[in-house]
């Protein structure tokens, strides 16, 4: 599972490079969330634009993610693909998360 | 030779030792498999959504103290993907299907992390069909075509 963490203002946008977050992939995506995440940025921004599939376990683990934050942190989501979006809408997980279409274009810029 | 009559008709796949690795790599496998290639992103899309919740189930509670082999078989027919999952581990509690519930989404505090598998597979897949038979869990079920193309 790779990830990758990148400060932009005050958001931390985590890029998942990889095309699944599954049942074989879902804990160590909570672990590095949870590591990742430990700074406190206000803002995390998760971009799953890589990501074409997802299955419930990730699914938790995205939730897992979220419920680890301090008080002071947001979770927001970016990019999702095609059957990562009937995963969420499924589940009306959409209607839990802040999900932009792409990053939000002041953090692609300042990227 | 139309479209139809071209592809094979039908694509099987068994996944050995069965894990969370080896459901990925079995799926890769079968999504290769025509007649899924033919696919839209779409239907591929439920039909992966769908397979990878009951093959992780499986995983996860059928062969929850013992390892062993999952055989899948998929047929595309007139009114959709009529799917058959065979394993040898542990029946289903109470020989049944679980419900697979809606949730509260409404405290924050207590999302679920969980839950969501059988919720998916039931919005998705009709005519589920259980059986227990010598040893064996049966799983049928079909993803009709216009649930495909939603």
């Amino acid at each position: 599972m790779k990830v990758v963490a990148q400060h932009m203002g005050d958001a931390l946008v985590i890029r998942v490079d990889q095309d699944r977050i599954d049942a074989a992939s879902a804990i160590q995506f909570k672990d590095q969330m949870r590591q990742l995440t430990q700074t406190g940025a206000p803002r995390v921004v998760l971009d799953l634009a890589q990501v074409a599939f997802i299955d419930s376990s990730g699914l938790g683990a995205i939730v897992a993610a979220m419920k680890g934050l301090g008080p002071a942190q947001k979770l927001e989501l970016s990019g999702l693909t095609d059957t990562v979006k009937k995963v969420f809408r499924l589940t009306r997980m959409d209607t839990v998360f802040t999900i932009h279409s792409d990053l939000p274009v002041s953090l692609a810029k300042a990227g | 030779m139309t479209l139809h009559q071209s592809f094979r008709r039908q694509a099987s796949h068994v996944i050995a030792h069965a894990d969370a690795l080896a459901v990925r790599h079995g799926l890769a496998s079968l999504f290769a498999q025509e007649p899924l290639t033919c696919l839209s992103d779409d239907l591929r899309g439920t039909a992966e959504i769908v397979m990878a919740e009951v093959l992780n189930n499986i995983v996860e509670h059928a062969y929850a103290a013992q390892s062993g082999a999952i055989e899948v078989s998929i047929d595309l027919g007139e009114n959709g993907l009529e799917c058959t999952i065979t394993d040898s581990g542990a029946p289903m509690p109470s020989d049944d299907l679980p419900k697979g519930k809606p949730y509260a989404l409404d405290q924050m505090d207590d999302l679920p992390e969980g839950g969501f598998g059988w919720f998916l597979i039931r919005s998705l897949a009709q005519d589920l069909q259980y059986a227990r038979f010598r040893g064996q869990n049966y799983l049928r079920f079909r993803l009709p075509a216009h649930a495909l193309v939603a």
